[in-house]
């Protein structure tokens, strides 16, 4: 059965059994566990970047194809349910219409992106969709009428998804029955399902074509798989789940921007994320992403007590001012590309 | 009962001014051997790109079954029957050897796009594909990453994907190339057996001549890219033209 679910891919090392089913606990028990407004919403924001990260890895890692545009397909999903809330009217008809019809819009664009340059090289393919998603970031804050500019947009989701709504009277364990709390568990189980769902296709016949063709495409042709048509493939289904995940982050956040859902800094961190897990790896996005979010959330946290801890000695409580968090950050990063570069989850695997 | 199966017309490629291969004109028979000999640069590879497709032609064509196929992917070419093992071991090198083996019984069923199941749980795949390397003499290393795997095993493995394709016309690049005395027996006894077969029509580039006397029906000579000689065994390996040509020495008449 877990087998089953888990399409066969078990952690195959303990420590990262223990690492998954403590991020699977701490995420599913999120609200009971660390309440608060902060802990719960980045709680929200792991889940949704574990999906998103895994749609890359699914095209990074599984199909060797190097992307630039996967925060646009992410904003597009994000803007869909914007765009349908606003104009539709709060509902989950808007939610629904918004989230799909983001999604297949970026499918259908990777399907463009991908017929014009996937058949020539895999370079070619990368700048194609660094110069796309520049110009959709673009014509995102240009068209200010529709999308709000850099302002973005804010709307409203159904009552059902707010604090207002009370589905049962007092609370759990001090956590108040409330929309706030199906909205949580609305985004953990869409995620929790896209994973599942990712894990499955990486293991089907169509996952072990892609892994061919990452590891040799010259034979994977000759013996009869149209390389093109997997490839193509591969980074439509990447780019509806992508949008899926922005869409999830839209209803979470009740409000999109280029800041949450466009910009590039958001295409580094998924980045960064796919190489501290491990690429190839559906696991290494939910190491990653969990680890990465906690970072950006809680390492200026970290840093200012650890400040106040060497006060008065020198040098040492300016190197560790809350303001150099990101320094510190990238110092991870290097350590960890450093001394892990097949990812955490490649190290623990390999069990050296 | 051998009729014509594959036909290149008048085939060419030129690479810059380099002609590798010279308007060559040629008949495969379903049920025939032909061995393809001659010198080292003497095209028998790029020859065989051009039938396979991994390279496009200048001019001419090439016809399968009546079909004309000189426009088809690689792809296409070997889903209508054109199977090649290559001279350079070109694998899947960091998966199993089943794994390898099983894509390409995969690729034949046409089930690369099933996305919702586990590959691990379509028997109908894994089985025959563990009867290949049965025919190989791979099954205790299936498990092997290929890229462990040693030289011979390997060369076993790019002949196994071959058979595992099973194509109307089969294309062996130097099969036993670096391959150790006992290992070699094993390829050409396959070789031998789907020759015996008699419904495949099989090319093969090879440079032993004790392997070529025993498998071949016939033998075609290329020879500066161009089509030198074709014939039956005996007659070709006697004539002068393959004598000098094959000892890479200049033709008398040039």
């Amino acid at each position: 059965m877990l087998t089953k679910l888990l399409s066969g891919d078990m952690p195959r090392s303990p420590l990262l059994a223990l690492i998954l089913i403590a991020i699977l606990i701490g995420l599913a028990f999120a609200p009971f566990l660390f309440p608060g407004v902060r802990s719960i919403d980045t709680a929200a924001r792991i889940c949704v970047f574990i999906v998103l990260v895994a749609s890359y890895d699914l095209m990074l890692g599984y199909g060797g194809i190097v992307s630039f545009a996967h925060t646009m397909f992410f904003g597009l999903g994000a803007y869909g349910v914007a765009l349908a809330s606003t104009h539709m009217g709060r509902g989950f008809d808007a939610l629904f219409v918004g989230a799909l019809s983001g999604a297949l819009l970026a499918a259908l664009l990777a399907f463009v992106i991908g017929l014009f340059s996937l058949r020539v090289r895999a370079i070619f393919f990368a700048m194609i969709t660094l110069a796309v998603a520049s110009a959709v970031a673009v014509l995102v804050s240009q068209l200010s009428g529709l999308t709000g500019g850099e302002d973005g947009l804010s709307y409203k989701i159904p009552r059902e998804l707010g604090p207002a709504f009370k589905f049962a009277d007092g609370s759990l364990f001090g956590v108040k029955m409330n929309g706030k709390l199906l909205k949580y568990y609305l985004i953990f189980g869409s995620c929790l399902a896209l994973f599942l769902l990712m894990l499955r296709i990486v293991h089907s016949p169509f996952g072990r074509v892609l892994l061919a063709i990452r590891e040799n495409d010259f034979r994977a042709e000759a013996i009869g798989y149209r390389v093109v048509h997997y490839r193509v493939a591969a980074t439509c289904l990447s780019a509806f789940i992508a949008a899926l995940a922005g869409a999830l982050y839209a209803i979470w956040l009740r409000y999109v921007g280029p800041d949450t859902s466009l910009s590039m800094e958001i295409m580094i961190d998924i980045l960064l994320m796919v190489v501290i897990g491990g690429m190839g790896t559906m696991y290494g996005a939910v190491i990653g992403a969990t680890l990465f979010i906690l970072a950006q959330n809680y390492l200026q946290n970290l840093m200012g007590s650890a400040a106040s801890a060497v006060e008065g000695l020198p040098l040492l409580p300016d190197l560790l001012n809350p303001d150099r968090w990101l320094l510190w950050l990238g110092v991870l990063f290097i350590l960890s590309v450093y001394f892990f570069p097949t990812g955490i989850v490649g190290r623990l695997r390999s069990g050296k | 009962m051998s009729h014509p199966i594959l036909e290149t017309r008048d085939l060419t490629v030129r690479f810059g001014g380099h002609v590798a291969v010279d308007h060559i004109s040629c008949t495969f028979r379903t049920g025939e051997l032909t061995a393809i000999v001659g010198p080292n640069g003497a095209g028998k590879t790029t020859y065989f790109n051009l039938i396979s497709g991994q390279i496009p032609a200048s001019e001419g064509s090439v016809i399968l079954n009546g079909r004309d196929i000189s426009r088809q992917s690689v792809a296409q070419r070997t889903h209508n029957g054109i199977g090649r093992a290559f001279q350079l071991t070109n694998l899947f090198p960091n998966l199993n050897v089943l794994e390898n083996v099983r894509l390409v019984v995969q690729s034949k069923a046409g089930r690369g796009f099933n996305m919702l199941s586990m590959a691990s749980s379509h028997d109908d795949l894994t089985i025959p594909a563990l009867e290949i390397l049965e025919r190989v003499r791979l099954t205790d290393q299936a498990d092997q990453i290929v890229s462990e795997l040693s030289h011979g095993d390997q060369r076993k493995l790019e002949v196994a994907l071959l058979i595992a394709l099973d194509p109307l016309v089969y294309m062996f690049d130097e099969p036993t190339a670096g391959m150790s005395v006992d290992e070699a027996p094993v390829v050409l006894d396959l070789i031998a057996d789907l020759k015996h077969r008699k419904d495949r029509s099989i090319l093969l580039v090879e440079h032993k001549m004790d392997v070529i006397r025993t498998l071949a029906d016939r033998i075609i000579v290329l020879h500066n890219g161009a089509l030198a000689a074709d014939g039956d065994p005996a007659e070709v390996i006697a004539s002068d033209v393959v004598q000098e040509a094959y000892m890479g020495k200049e033709l008398t008449n040039v």
